[in-house]
């Protein structure tokens, strides 16, 4: 059973307290532009340009994609945030469905991330990307599909963390390595068998190939993007839907 | 007509017996009191009647409405105030209201009108727009009441509502609680560790391990022990029980030093004691009955010995950890 009033409501909450925290907006914008022009800029005097990208132009849709990682989790953990100090009680004893919340969660952390994600297009010009109309909206589209996907990924964990002691050990043993295995940094097709095959499980290695194909789209591989559009579009839309139903499945549970 | 029902409710933990085979019943307009101490069963109880737990058996209805099959028409029909706040302390009260009013699906205008109304009962208007962050425990603790009622719930459960505040505080929000019972006969539900806090209701449960000792008026109950309640010292307590058995067939019992006795009529029975007791008397105080004197007599322990020694905070922990791991 979904609600729309209910689910408006938490997204409402979500977008308040989004926009109040001025640091949180800052952090958006600030670690972005530090991996951009202090490790892409480093970065760039090592590796060449190859088939008209530079390494600067070729890590920023990754950094879009860690952007929406980072993003998508951290607003999914909030539901350990609301358990710890109770306000998720005042949901749950709600005459509302746990569907709903869910719901509520995923479409607000979605929604976030995606608008962070559009704040990060305001660098586009300092890189001497080409961005026209038709591809600012594709940006947008793939922004959704892969911030529906991490969310949905944040809150299954969310269902099953029970202390906000766990954050630390999802920060380090699952964001950052997502980051790092996702040809964010480096092409997946350069790396090391052991790696490559971490990087392809990797649901963001997708999402990340996909915003190469809207951004540089006639780049070639090692810096272009290196999977077929219609491969990262469909995995990543698969992987959603099956990480959304476990976690409403999990929410479902009550004693 | 009864609006709370409960039939051989019992709740099982793993190994842990919470609640076990309790039946109540609370009629409409009554405020009901569960009275006992931490780990007795208290908040597992309301957690069942508000849906937030099943059952392992038994049953458990709301305005005829059971619990476990038709949650959400029993949702609609209960208002919680928990023992720890659950406002979200990054909105302000108007804010956190006005989430409220979504969840229970009033209409944005009724929400408007219903935001102001119970603003100026909590006298929090001037509040208004201000961050819950900057709210004292009171001014969070009312502001809780008005949320649990902003959907005129039929039952208002009150989990603990004056814990950890402080005794100024405590009565205005009793004062409240009355006032409000008198104005919109609304019935309340509440579980309390302190005495003097369940005087205010019409009805009292006594809940221990699991289980109801006792379930009646707070005068009834009083009357369970026998008349006052006097304590003296003696320079020679040892002789003196034996004494005072002989002369008044009273039996006295020793506590840290003091005879504590039950009679009637205490402030008769003092001279009278006093006179013709051959061991020199050091002090004497008298005292009406209390509730904790009668949790004491049905359980020969107090409810603060339970605070302070007893295992039960771990049994306490072991529910909220449990319960958390459930959700």
């Amino acid at each position: 059973m979904i609600q729309v009033r209910p689910i408006y409501v938490i997204c409402l909450r979500e977008f308040i307290k989004f926009f109040r925290e001025k640091s949180r907006l800052l952090g958006t914008l600030a670690r972005p532009v530090l991996w951009l022009f202090v490790v892409g800029n480093g970065m760039s005097s090592l590796i060449k340009p190859r088939a008209g990208f530079s390494y600067l132009q070729f890590i920023f849709p990754g950094i879009i994609g860690m952007t929406i990682l980072f993003s998508s989790i951290f607003s999914s953990i909030s539901i350990v945030w609301d358990r710890e100090f109770g306000f998720m009680k005042e949901m749950l004893v709600a005459p509302i469905s746990r569907l709903s919340i869910v719901i509520g969660k995923t479409l607000s952390g979605t929604l976030i991330s995606v608008a962070q994600a559009i704040i990060i297009l305001v660098l586009v010009p300092f890189l001497g990307i080409q961005l026209t109309v038709p591809q600012f909206f594709a940006v947008i589209a793939v922004a959704v599909l892969v911030s529906f996907c991490i969310t949905s990924l944040g809150i299954l964990i969310a269902a099953r963390l029970t202390s906000f002691d766990g954050f630390n050990i999802i920060m380090n043993f699952l964001v950052m390595p997502m980051l790092f295995l996702s040809g964010a940094m480096y092409p997946v097709t350069a790396m090391p068998p052991t790696l490559r095959h971490l990087t392809l499980i990797n649901p963001l290695t997708y999402g990340i190939d996909a915003f190469k194909h809207v951004l540089l789209r006639d780049g070639t591989p090692p810096l272009g993007p290196e999977f077929p559009l219609t491969l990262d579009l469909v995995l990543i839309s698969a992987v959603s839907v099956l990480m959304l139903t476990f976690a409403a499945l999990s929410f479902r549970r009550k004693d | 007509m009864a609006i709370i029902n409960v039939r051989n409710l019992t709740k099982q933990f793993k190994t842990l017996t919470a609640i076990d085979g309790i039946s109540f019943s609370v009629e409409e307009g009554e405020v009901f009191g569960f009275l006992g101490p931490n780990g007795a069963g208290k908040t597992t109880t309301i957690s069942i009647l508000c849906t937030l737990l099943s059952p392992s058996s038994g049953t458990a209805g709301i305005a005829d409405f059971d619990c476990a099959n038709n949650p959400d028409r029993v949702r609609m029909a209960i208002g919680l105030i928990f023992q720890d706040t659950t406002l979200d302390v990054g909105l302000t009260a108007y804010e956190n209201l006005k989430f409220h009013a979504y969840l229970y699906n009033l209409d944005s205008k009724l929400a408007e009108t219903r935001i102001d109304e119970m603003l100026t009962v909590v006298e929090l208007q001037g509040r208004k727009h201000d961050l819950i962050k900057n709210f004292s425990g009171g001014m969070k603790r009312r502001l809780e009441i008005a949320r649990g009622l902003l959907h005129y719930p039929r039952v208002l459960f009150l989990d603990e509502p004056t814990l950890g505040l402080d005794p100024q505080t405590r009565n205005t929000i009793w004062d409240f609680i009355n006032t409000l019972r008198e104005k919109e006969r609304i019935t309340v539900f509440m579980t309390t560790h302190y005495m003097e806090e369940a005087e205010n209701c019409d009805r009292i449960a006594i809940i221990d391990h699991g289980k109801i000792i006792a379930m009646d008026t707070p005068k009834k109950l009083k009357q369970m022990v026998h008349g006052d309640i006097i304590r003296i010292v003696t320079e020679d307590n040892r002789k003196a029980v034996p004494e005072i058995q002989r002369l008044f067939s009273v039996s006295a019992r020793e506590e840290n030093g003091t005879l504590v006795l039950e009679t009637e009529r205490g402030d008769e029975f003092i001279p009278r004691l006093i006179h013709s007791l051959s061991i020199t008397t050091k002090s004497v105080s008298i005292q009406k009955p209390t509730l904790n004197d009668v949790f004491l007599k049905l359980t020969g322990r107090t409810i603060r010995d339970d605070i302070v020694q007893d295992n039960k905070e771990v049994t306490r922990e072991f529910v909220r950890s449990h319960r958390r791991a459930q959700r």
